[in-house]
C-alpha cells in the first residue's frame, strides 16, 4: 500500500496544470496499490478542493500562512515534511516545474533519500518504481529501479495525462499546522515579477512558434509573433514564442524564450521550427514534443530527421501564407 | 571571505552518443569531456566577486574520475585558486544524494561563505545536488540566478523562473545555482592556463558509500519516432497541405 503525497502548485489563483498531472498519476498508483492520494497547498489554499477531489485527491492538506503566500524553499519543504509524515505517506510526488526542482531535492535531504527528477515513464511494480529519464539531454534514455523510502519523485511537464475530471469524487479537507520559526525565513523574496499577462512561457504552451538563425533578425521575430497571434485568435491552445540559441545570442529575443539544453526543455503538442538547423542541444529541448513540424530551406538540415511534417521553403514565404490561410479557416483578423 | 564552486565532468555536449549494446552504460571511448556549461558560469561568478572584493578565496571541488582533473584545471586556469578531487570511477553511477553526500565532508572541513553551482547538471537535468548540500548545511539556497548583487553579508539576487522574475535576498552562508544569463564565462588565458599548472589539486577518498535506493536497469537510445513526411509540393500549395494535415491528421490544429 502506499499513500501519495502531491504538491499543488497554484498561480494567480489556478491550479497549475501540471500538478493535476502529478495528482491523475498518483491517482494512479494509489488505486493499483490500495493506497489514499493527499494533495498539499501551502500559502493561499482557498477554493481549490472540488477540482484537486476531481483530478484525484481523497484528502486535501492546507498549509494556510500569510508568511506563504510567495514560494520560499525552506519553510516549504518543511510543510511537506509535515505533511508527509501526518499522512504516513511513502511516495512524494510533484511536477518537475522550477519550483518543484527547487522543493523536491530538498525534501529528500530531510529524509536523507536519494530522489529521481524530471521522470517520463513510471510505473508501480511489488512495491517499487520503475522509472524512465532522458539523460544526456534525451540522447540516452535511462530506465532505474527506485526503492527508497520514502520514495521522492518529480515528472517531467506535458508527459504524463492529466486526465478527465471525475465530478462524482469529493475529498477531505484538512489544516495543517507547521511549526516555522525566524530562521526558516531567512531568505526572502523581494519582488514577484510575473511574465507580462498574455505572454505564455515556452514550458506551459500547447503550440510552440520558435525561430533560428533563418529568421535574421527581431523583425523576423515580429513575423512569428502575428502567426501567434492569429493561433491565439483561432483558440487552438495556448501559444508561445520559442527561439533557438543563436537568435537568443544574437540578441534577437529574451533568453527565457530559448528551448534547448541550455534553455528550456519543452513537450507541446506542436512545435514548429522556423530555419532551425537541429542542432542536438536544440533538439534535447523539444524532441518530447507531440507534433513537430520543420520549415527550413536546406533539405539536409538535421531538423527535418525529428520532424513528423517538413517543408523544404523560404520561412518569409510561408509564415506570410499560414498567417493568410488560418486567418481564412477559423475566420479571424 | 571563501567561495566554493561545485563542477562536474560531462560528456561534451555536441556529440552524439551510442549505448553499449548490453545497455549497461553508454560507449566512453573517444568521448571528450567538459565542465557542465551551468558550472561555468559559477566559476565566472567566483571570478567576478574576487576580482572585485579582492581578499577571496575561491575553491573547485568535483566528485570525479582521475580524468576530472583535467575540468578542474581547466577552471584553475579560468581564475580560481585551487581545486579538490573527491575520487570516485564511473561517478556518472552516482545519484544526486550520493554525490552530495561525498561533497559533504569535503565543504565541512573547507568551510565557506558562500557556495556557487550549476542549476543543472546537463546529462541528467536533475538540479539535485545543490538543495541536498543546503539541507546538510542548513543554509538557504536560492536557484537559477540571473543577478548576483553581494552587499555585505547578504546577496541580492534575481530568480528566473518560467513564470517569470523573482528577486530574493539570502544572507550568507548560502548557496546559489547559476542559470544562463548570469554572466559570460570567460575562456583561460595564456597566462591563466600556465598559473595553473601550479596551482594545488587535493585528491581525497570519498567518505561515503553510495546509496542503491536507484539501481539502473539499463540505458537505450531515444525512442524511434516514425520517419516524418517532407511535404512535396508547389508553394503555396505545400502551406496549404501542411495545415490540412496538422488539422486533420495529427490534429493539433
Ligand atoms: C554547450 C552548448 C549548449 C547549447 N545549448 C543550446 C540550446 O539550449 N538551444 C539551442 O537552440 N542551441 C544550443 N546550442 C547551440 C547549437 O549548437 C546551435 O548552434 C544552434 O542551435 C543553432 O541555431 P539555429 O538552428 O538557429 O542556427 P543554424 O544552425 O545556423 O541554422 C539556421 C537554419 O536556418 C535555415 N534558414 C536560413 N534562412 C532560412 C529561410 N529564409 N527560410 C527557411 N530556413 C532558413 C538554414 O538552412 C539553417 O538550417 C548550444 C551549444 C553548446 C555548445
Ligand atoms: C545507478 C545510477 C546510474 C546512473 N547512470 C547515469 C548515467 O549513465 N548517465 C548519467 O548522466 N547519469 C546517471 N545517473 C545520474 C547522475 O549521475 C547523478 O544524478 C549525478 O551524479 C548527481 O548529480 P546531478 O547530475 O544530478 O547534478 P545536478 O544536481 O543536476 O547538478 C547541479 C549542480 O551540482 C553540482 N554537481 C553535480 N554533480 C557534481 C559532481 N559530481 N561534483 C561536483 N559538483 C557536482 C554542479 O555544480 C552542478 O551544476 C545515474 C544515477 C544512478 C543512481
Amino acid at each position: 500500500m502506499a499513500n501519495i503525497l502531491v504538491f499543488i502548485e497554484t498561480k494567480k489563483d489556478e491550479i497549475r496544470e501540471f500538478s493535476l498531472e502529478a495528482l491523475n498519476t498518483a491517482r494512479k498508483i494509489a488505486d493499483a496499490s490500495g493506497g489514499k492520494v493527499y494533495a498539499l497547498l501551502v500559502g493561499k489554499t482557498d477554493g481549490f478542493d472540488d477540482t484537486l477531489a476531481h483530478y484525484g485527491a481523497d484528502v486535501v492538506y492546507k498549509v494556510t500562512d500569510e508568511r506563504l503566500s510567495n514560494y520560499l524553499t525552506v519553510p516549504y519543504a518543511k510543510a511537506v515534511k509535515a505533511a508527509m509524515d501526518k499522512a504516513g505517506a511513502s511516495v512524494f510526488l510533484l511536477s518537475a516545474t522550477s519550483l518543484g526542482k527547487d522543493l523536491a531535492p530538498r525534501v529528500a535531504a530531510k529524509f536523507g533519500v536519494p530522489m529521481v527528477s524530471d521522470l517520463t515513464g513510471l510505473e508501480y511494480k511489488d512495491g517499487k518504481f520503475e522509472i524512465v529519464k532522458p539523460l544526456y539531454a534525451g540522447k540516452v534514455y535511462g530506465t532505474f529501479e527506485l526503492s527508497a523510502e520514502p520514495a521522492i519523485i518529480s515528472l517531467r511537464p506535458k508527459i504524463f495525462e492529466k486526465g478527465e475530471p471525475d465530478t462524482s469524487r469529493s475529498a477531505s479537507s484538512e489544516e495543517l499546522t507547521v511549526d516555522l520559526t525566524d530562521d526558516d525565513f531567512r531568505a526572502k523574496v523581494v519582488e514577484v515579477k510575473e511574465k507580462e499577462t498574455g505572454e505564455i512561457d515556452v514550458t506551459e504552451a500547447d503550440i510552440i512558434v520558435s525561430g533560428g538563425r533563418g529568421v535574421k533578425g527581431p523583425e523576423g521575430f515580429e513575423l512569428l509573433r502575428q502567426l501567434i497571434d492569429v493561433l491565439n485568435k483561432a483558440g487552438v491552445g495556448k501559444v508561445a514564442l520559442g527561439a533557438s540559441r543563436v537568435a537568443v545570442d544574437s540578441g534577437w529575443i529574451d533568453h527565457s524564450h530559448q528551448v534547448g539544453q541550455t534553455g528550456k526543455v519543452v513537450a507541446p503538442k506542436l512545435y514548429m521550427a522556423f530555419g532551425i538547423s537541429g542542432a542536438i542541444q536544440h533538439l534535447a529541448g523539444m524532441r518530447t514534443s507531440k507534433v513537430i513540424v520543420a520549415v527550413n530551406k536546406d533539405p539536409e538540415a538535421p531538423i527535418f530527421k525529428v520532424a513528423d511534417y517538413g517543408l523544404v521553403e523560404d520561412l518569409f514565404k510561408v509564415v506570410p501564407e499560414m498567417i493568410k490561410e488560418l486567418k481564412e479557416i477559423y475566420k479571424v483578423e | 571571505m571563501k567561495i566554493l564552486v561545485l563542477l562536474k565532468k560531462v560528456p561534451d555536449t555536441g556529440l552524439t552518443l551510442q549505448v553499449k549494446p548490453d545497455g549497461s552504460d553508454i560507449v566512453r571511448d573517444n568521448i571528450t569531456y567538459v565542465i557542465n556549461p551551468y558550472d561555468e558560469f559559477a566559476i565566472e561568478e567566483a571570478l567576478k566577486i574576487k576580482e572585485k572584493l579582492g581578499d577571496v578565496e575561491t575553491v573547485a571541488i568535483s566528485v570525479g574520475d582521475e580524468g576530472a582533473k583535467e575540468q578542474i584545471r581547466t577552471a584553475l586556469a579560468m581564475g580560481l585558486d585551487r581545486g579538490i578531487l573527491v575520487k570516485v570511477d564511473g561517478f556518472w553511477d552516482l545519484d544526486g544524494y550520493t554525490t552530495a553526500m561525498m561533497l559533504k565532508d569535503v565543504i565541512e572541513k573547507e568551510g565557506f561563505d558562500l557556495i556557487l553551482t550549476g542549476k543543472m547538471a546537463v546529462d541528467d537535468y536533475n538540479s539535485q545536488v545543490p538543495a541536498y548540500i543546503a539541507e546538510f548545511f542548513n543554509i538557504p539556497q536560492a536557484t537559477y540566478i540571473v543577478k548576483l548583487e553581494l552587499d555585505g553579508n547578504t546577496a541580492k539576487v534575481e530568480r528566473e523562473l518560467e513564470t517569470g522574475m523573482e528577486e530574493w535576498e539570502v544572507p550568507l552562508p548560502a548557496i546559489l545555482t547559476c542559470e544562463k544569463g548570469l554572466n559570460e564565462p570567460r575562456y583561460p588565458s595564456l597566462r591563466g592556463i600556465m598559473q595553473a599548472k601550479k596551482k594545488p589539486i587535493d585528491v581525497v577518498e570519498p567518505s561515503f558509500t553510495p546509496s542503491e535506493a536507484i539501481k539502473k536497469v539499463k540505458l537505450a537510445p531515444p525512442p524511434e519516432k516514425a520517419p516524418g513526411k517532407i511535404i512535396d509540393k508547389e508553394f503555396p500549395e505545400n502551406v496549404k497541405e501542411l495545415i490540412r494535415l496538422l488539422r486533420e491528421e495529427a490534429k493539433v490544429l
